[in-house]
C-alpha cells in the first residue's frame, strides 16, 4: 500500500514536471517521435523485404542446358550427383519438346517457326530448385563444370540486385536508427538533468525529511518513461493508419504479384507495441543515466 | 536515557580543515541544548554529523541508537525519519502553500492522505499558523516562514529537533517568538532540541544547557549556561588555518 502511494505520487510529480518544463519536454518528445517513426519505417521495410525475398526464393531455380550430344547415362549421372548436394531442394528434367510446347503456347508464331525447322533447335534441360537464394550461384557453377552441360543460368543479376539493394537499405536504416536511439537517450537524459538541477532544493528537502532513495529517484525515472511514451503516440498512429492505407491502396503488392506485402493485421499492432516499448525503455535509460550521474545520494 | 552519544569525534574535511577535534558529549532525551561558538568554530559541522550530512572522520556519533559513521548512504533516510532539521534559510518550496510544504514531508514517506491531514493540521496549529494554511511562502514574513519550517520538521513527531541558527535571519522580537515555540515543543512533546546560534541574548534568556565550541573543540558544557561574551570574542580573532 505504502509502495503504491509512493508510486502514485512519483507518477503525479513526473507529469507535473513534464508540463512545467514544457518546451524542454517537447524537444525530447519530438526527438523520440522522429526516432520511432524511423524505427517503424525500418520495421515495415525489413519485414516486407523478408516476405518478398522468401517469395522470390521460391520462384527461383537454376536451369542447366545439356549439350546436344548428351547421353542418357550422363543425365542419370548428373541426377545422382544432385541427390547428394545439400543445397538442392528438388529437380526435374525438362526436355526440348516440353520447352517447345511451352513456348508455342505463349506465342503461336514461335510454334510455326519451330515446326518449320526440321530439328528442334532447343536443348534438353534440368530445372533445379535450390533451398536458399545464396545457393543459386554455387549450384549453377557446379552444373557448368560438367562437360556435357552447355550452360547453367538463373535469374542472374536481377534477384541478387534486388536482395543487395534491400540489404543496403536495411543496414543503412539500422545504423541510422541506432544513432537516433542514442541521440534520443542523451536528449532525454539532458532533459532529466535539467529537471534534477531545477529541483535541487526539493531533492535536498526530500532527503532531509527521510524519503528513501528510491522515492527520490523514482519521479525522474517516470519522467523519462512518460517522455518516451508521449513520443511514441504519433509513430503508433502513423503505423496503424499509414500502413493500412498503404496496403489498401496498393492492393497488397508491389509491381508484380510476387512482391506481396505483409498483411496489416495484426502486424501493425505488433509494430506499435514494439514502438511503445522502445520509446519507454529509451526514456527510462536516458533518465537513469542522468539520475546515476547527477543525483548521487 | 541517552539520545545522543558522541565519543572522540573528529571531522577533517577533504581540503584538510579540521572542523571538529576530539569532541565527546552525551545528550539525554528531552534536553534543550544550545551550541554556540564564533563563526567557523564548527557548530554546523557538529550538527551535520548528527543528521549524517557529514560522517565523522574518526570516533563515533550515535543518534537514537544509530551509528552515524557506519550508516550507508542508502540507509540515511532511516536516521532522518527520527529527527527534524530547521535551517537559517527555511528551505521551503516556493510553489507550495503552507499546508503543502508541511505535508510534503509525510507524502514522501508514503503515508496515506487520511493520516497526513490531521498530522499536518496539528503541526501547523502548534506553530500558530492556523490562519495562513493556504498562503504561499512569499506571502509570509520571515518569522512565519521559519514557523512553517518548524512545523514541517515536527510533523512526523521526531524525538530530536536539530536547528542550525534558526533565528539567524530574524529580528529580535521574531526570534523570541520562534524560541517560545521551540521551548513549547521541547516541553510539551519531550522533543530533544539542539540549536546552534550566535544570538547571545537568546541564550542568556533561555537558561538551558550550553555547549561552547571553539576551533572545533568543545571548550565548555554548562547547565543553565550563558554566552560567555569575552571568551568567544577573544577566540573569534585567532582563526585557525
Ligand atoms: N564542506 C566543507 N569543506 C571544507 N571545509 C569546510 C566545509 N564546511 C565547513 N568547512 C570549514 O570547517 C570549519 C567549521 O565550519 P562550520 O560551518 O562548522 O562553522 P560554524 O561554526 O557553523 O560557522 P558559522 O557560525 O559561520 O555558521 C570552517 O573553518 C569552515 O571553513
Ligand atoms: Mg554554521
Amino acid at each position: 500500500m505504502k509502495a503504491i502511494r509512493i508510486l502514485r505520487r512519483s507518477i503525479r510529480d513526473s507529469f507535473k514536471s513534464i508540463f512545467r518544463n514544457f518546451s524542454l519536454s517537447m524537444a525530447s518528445i519530438i526527438c523520440t517521435t522522429i526516432t520511432l517513426i524511423l524505427v517503424a519505417i525500418s520495421l515495415f521495410l525489413s519485414y516486407n523485404v523478408r516476405q518478398i525475398t522468401t517469395t522470390l526464393e521460391h520462384e527461383l531455380t537454376v536451369v542447366a542446358y545439356f549439350k546436344r550430344d548428351v547421353t542418357e547415362e550422363q543425365k542419370i549421372r548428373i541426377e545422382n550427383d544432385l541427390k547428394t548436394m545439400e543445397n538442392v531442394d528438388e529437380y526435374r528434367i525438362k526436355t526440348k519438346e516440353e520447352w517447345k510446347a511451352e513456348m508455342g503456347k505463349e506465342q503461336e508464331i514461335l510454334e510455326t517457326t519451330l515446326d518449320y525447322l526440321q530439328d528442334n533447335p532447343l536443348l534438353d534441360s534440368l530445372i533445379v530448385k535450390v533451398k536458399d537464394v545464396n545457393n543459386l550461384k554455387g549450384v549453377a557453377e557446379k552444373l557448368r563444370k560438367y562437360d556435357f552441360v552447355e550452360n547453367a543460368e538463373y535469374g542472374e543479376g536481377m534477384v541478387e540486385n534486388i536482395i543487395g539493394i534491400f540489404d543496403v537499405i536495411s543496414v543503412g536504416t539500422i545504423a541510422i536508427v541506432i544513432a537516433l536511439v542514442v541521440v534520443t537517450a542523451f536528449l532525454i537524459s539532458n532533459t532529466i538533468k535539467l529537471t534534477i538541477f531545477s529541483r535541487k532544493t526539493q531533492i535536498e528537502i526530500k532527503r532531509l525529511v527521510g524519503a528513501s532513495n528510491v522515492a527520490i529517484k523514482l519521479p525522474f525515472v517516470f519522467e523519462g518513461f512518460f517522455l518516451g511514451i508521449f513520443g511514441s503516440i504519433v509513430p503508433v498512429l502513423l503505423s496503424i493508419y499509414g500502413y493500412t492505407i498503404l496496403y489498401n491502396t496498393t492492393g497488397g503488392y508491389l509491381s508484380t504479384k510476387i512482391m506481396t506485402l505483409v498483411e496489416p493485421f495484426p502486424f501493425v499492432f505488433i509494430v506499435s507495441g514494439f514502438l511503445v516499448i522502445v520509446g519507454s525503455v529509451v526514456g527510462m535509460i536516458g533518465s537513469w543515466l542522468s539520475v546515476r550521474k547527477h543525483l548521487k545520494i | 536515557m541517552k539520545l545522543i552519544k558522541v565519543e572522540h569525534a573528529y571531522k577533517i574535511y577533504k581540503n584538510g580543515t579540521t572542523a571538529i577535534a576530539d569532541l565527546s558529549v552525551t545528550i539525554d532525551k528531552g534536553e534543550f541544548v544550545f551550541v554556540i561558538g564564533s563563526t567557523g568554530s564548527g557548530k554546523s559541522t557538529f550538527i551535520k554529523m548528527l543528521y549524517r550530512e557529514e560522517k565523522p572522520t574518526q570516533g563515533s556519533v550515535i543518534v537514537g541508537g544509530i551509528d552515524v559513521a557506519k550508516l550507508r548512504n542508502s540507509k540515511v533516510y532511516k536516521l532522518r525519519r527520527k529527527l527534524g532539521v530547521v535551517f537559517q534559510d527555511f528551505k521551503l518550496l516556493p510553489k507550495l502553500n503552507v499546508y503543502e510544504n508541511v505535508a510534503f514531508a509525510l507524502e514522501n514517506l508514503g503515508l496515506p492522505n487520511s493520516e497526513i491531514r490531521p498530522k499536518v493540521l496539528k503541526a501547523i496549529d502548534a506553530v500558530g499558523l492556523k490562519e495562513k494554511t493556504r498562503n504561499l511562502p512569499s506571502e509570509l514574513s520571515g518569522g512565519e516562514q521559519q514557523r512553517v519550517a518548524i512545523a514541517r520538521a515536527i510533523v512526523n513527531e521526531p524525538k530530536l529537533l536539530i536547528c542550525d541558527e534558526p533565528t539567524g535571519n530574524l529580528d529580535p522580537t521574531t526570534s523570541k517568538e520562534i524560541m517560545a515555540i521551540l521551548d513549547k515543543i521541547n516541553k510539551e512533546s519531550e522533543t530533544t532540541i539542539i540549536m546552534a546560534t550566535h544570538d547571545k541574548d537568546l541564550v542568556n534568556q533561555m537558561k538551558k544547557r550550553v555547549l561552547v565550541i571553539e576551533d572545533g573543540v568543545l571548550v565548555s558544557d554548562t547547565k543553565k549556561g550563558s554566552y560567555k561574551v569575552n571568551e568567544s570574542d577573544k577566540n573569534s580573532k585567532k582563526k585557525h588555518s
